[in-house]
């Protein structure tokens, strides 16, 4: 599997990353380089072998239905870099 | 995705005329129901609408980096109750998934979603579409296709600001379950009936609040229309529709809009668009083309959920009568299915209804409840849980005609006393001297007076008997409507002959 230079660009806006087209031209080499050395993945014979979800044996803990976290809208906000009463202020998104 | 199957015949009834020939709606449903619960999907922050912007978020919601999602078990039972609901199959192993995309009320930059393994398959509604002009409703069977749970993503405001949009957490990591149904409905009229009916479930089971204005209930609307009974056509889906009207509206429009477009020679392209309820149309969102590409994967933060029989059992055995099953009783009861089809659509009527009809007759309960405690309710712009009249106010009320205490028509100038005012209905009856007079003497002196004054229309009534009825009006006219009418009838009777 390898990518070419429109993919990496594809990749980059879903991410909305900018990348110049030069800088698309290096990140594809690097990728590909990454995708190659993962592809000798591909020789392992998994026939038969269920994916494995944990490397323990164990079943999903759950939580029960409390409310015990929140109010803490100062500590979420903090690091925001735009903040106004609590709001993330983020450039503006109208779809 | 499973393939798409026409399980349904095409019904001239549906139809939409076109110049050619007349065309077939198909519609398509995924309604999000906000899961009810304290806590949120993956964190204990509260769900509770309406609370000051990001007081209902912890780290997790707001995806700070090492924060960790731990499912919440309500929700879970939440998701297979309304699952057992629908008649649908229970899945003891799914799997949640992350749907990748970019935007500011999502701060992690995927949605934790289940896209191959749900919680919840195949399952099935009937829905009641109607009454037609004769009081009757026909039943359709509408496929669901899968529930699963998901997470809900936070709120943008754009008009706080000339430049920027503010985003508010709150909703974040709220549970949703998000209910697809097969390309089974056929008209607008069943597309409302089939999101009531899905509302009607949640509301029974307590598993949604089901509260379209505060956005607990929202739609996806898919559209295509076709040739009766051809081909399925391209889809367009109206996304976000939040009240059953606008989606009435919503379909209605986008089904002209491709009929025009066909007709003329052209071809649908499959988008995504927005209904705007102000100028009524929907407008282009996106097309295929600029599709978001969502690059699921499992969510390698979370273990499959698995559950056994048991625990499948024990919610099946906690389900509350559902709606058609208390539709039936009804009936059984005597009850037309005009009147239980009203009572059963709302659990806050058949709650009401059967607080009333507790101990009286099911056919006079239902009469009042339906004709004039909804209508007056509707009038007012109540809801039936702050009703001014209580179950057991309504319930004194038909005790005093049943005893008669008073007529049916001062009942009714009671309720609305009651309605306005409140009370004790027995009190109000007797400190307002509103008793039924049965007091066969001063009935009886009305009538004699009512007969000595009309000696011409005594004549008329001994030719035709019809005209008693003009006497009785007139005896409860003097007598302030609180005569006993059966015994006014009686001595008139005996008095004119007839």
């Amino acid at each position: 599997m390898s990518v070419d230079t429109a993919t990496v660009k594809r990749v980059a806006k879903l991410s909305r990353i900018a990348i110049s087209d030069e800088r698309a031209e290096s990140m594809k080499a690097e990728l590909n380089t990454i995708l190659g050395f993962v592809e000798q993945l591909q020789e392992v014979d998994i026939e038969g072998v269920e994916p494995m979800t944990s490397v323990v044996d164990m079943d999903m803990r759950k939580r029960v239905d409390e409310v015990n976290d929140g109010n803490k809208a100062n500590d979420v906000t903090a690091n925001a870099p735009a903040s106004q009463n609590n709001f993330f202020m983020v450039p503006k998104v109208v779809e | 995705m499973t393939e798409l199957v026409d399980v349904r015949t095409p019904n001239p009834k549906n139809f939409f005329p076109g110049e050619d020939h007349d065309w077939e709606l198909v519609i398509g449903l995924e309604v999000h129901a906000q899961v009810t619960s304290n806590a949120k999907l993956f964190s204990g922050s509260s769900t509770k609408f309406g609370n000051a912007q990001n007081s209902n978020v912890s780290l997790v919601d707001a995806a700070m980096p090492g924060m960790l999602p731990v499912i919440n078990e309500e929700c879970v039972r939440q998701a297979v109750k309304t699952g057992l609901g629908m008649n649908a199959k229970i899945n003891k192993r799914s799997v949640f998934d992350r749907k990748n995309y970019f935007y500011p009320d999502l701060p992690q930059g995927y949605q934790i979603s289940q896209l191959y393994h749900p919680i919840v398959g195949e399952g099935e509604i009937t829905i009641q579409v109607g009454p037609d002009k004769q009081g009757n409703f026909e039943s359709v069977d509408i496929g669901v296709e899968r529930l699963h749970l998901e997470q809900d993503a936070g709120k943008s405001m754009h008009d706080q600001h000339p430049t920027m949009s503010f985003v508010d957490l709150n909703r974040s990591g709220v549970a949703l379950m998000e209910i697809v149904s097969k390309p089974d409905i056929r008209s607008i009229d069943e597309a409302k009936a089939y999101v009531t009916k899905l509302r009607s479930i949640v509301r029974y089971l307590g598993t949604c609040d089901g509260n379209m204005d505060q956005g607990s209930m929202r739609a996806d609307v898919n559209v295509s229309v076709r040739k009766p009974g051809g081909e399925f056509g391209t889809r367009c889906e109206i996304k976000n529709v939040n009240s059953i009207r606008f989606m009435g509206q919503a379909i209605e429009y986008e089904a002209k809009r491709q009929i025009d477009i066909l007709e003329e020679g052209g071809s649908i392209d499959q988008e995504t668009r927005l209904f705007d309820p102000v100028k009524g149309e929907t407008r282009s969102m996106r097309s295929k083309e600029e599709a978001h590409d969502y690059r699921y994967f499992p969510d390698p933060d979370l273990l499959p959920l698995e559950f056994d029989d048991a625990y499948i059992e024990e919610i099946r055995a906690e389900l509350p009568e559902l709606p058609d099953v208390k539709r039936t009783r009804l009936m059984g009861e005597g009850l037309s299915e005009y009147d239980a089809s009203i009572l059963v659509s709302d659990k806050s009527y058949a709650d009401y209804f059967e607080q009333v009809a507790e101990g009286r007759d099911a056919k006079i309960a239902a009469n009042w409840v339906i004709n004039d405690l909804l209508g007056a309710i509707n009038k007012a712009g109540k809801d039936i849980e702050d009703s001014p009249v209580s179950a057991e106010q309504l319930g004194g009320i038909i005790d005093l005609i049943k005893n008669d205490t008073i007529s049916g028509k001062i009942a009714k100038d009671l309720f609305e006393i009651v309605f306005n005012e409140g009370g004790d209905p027995p009190k109000i009856v007797e400190d307002r001297g509103m008793a039924q007079v049965t007091d066969t003497g001063a009935i009886e002196s009305a009538v004699d007076e009512i007969i000595a004054a009309n000696p011409d229309k005594v004549q008329q009534a001994i030719e035709k008997p019809a005209m008693i009825g003009w006497f009785v009006g007139q005896v409860m006219k003097a007598t302030g409507g609180k005569a006993n009418p059966q015994a006014v009838n009686k001595l008139l009777r005996e008095k004119i002959g007839g």
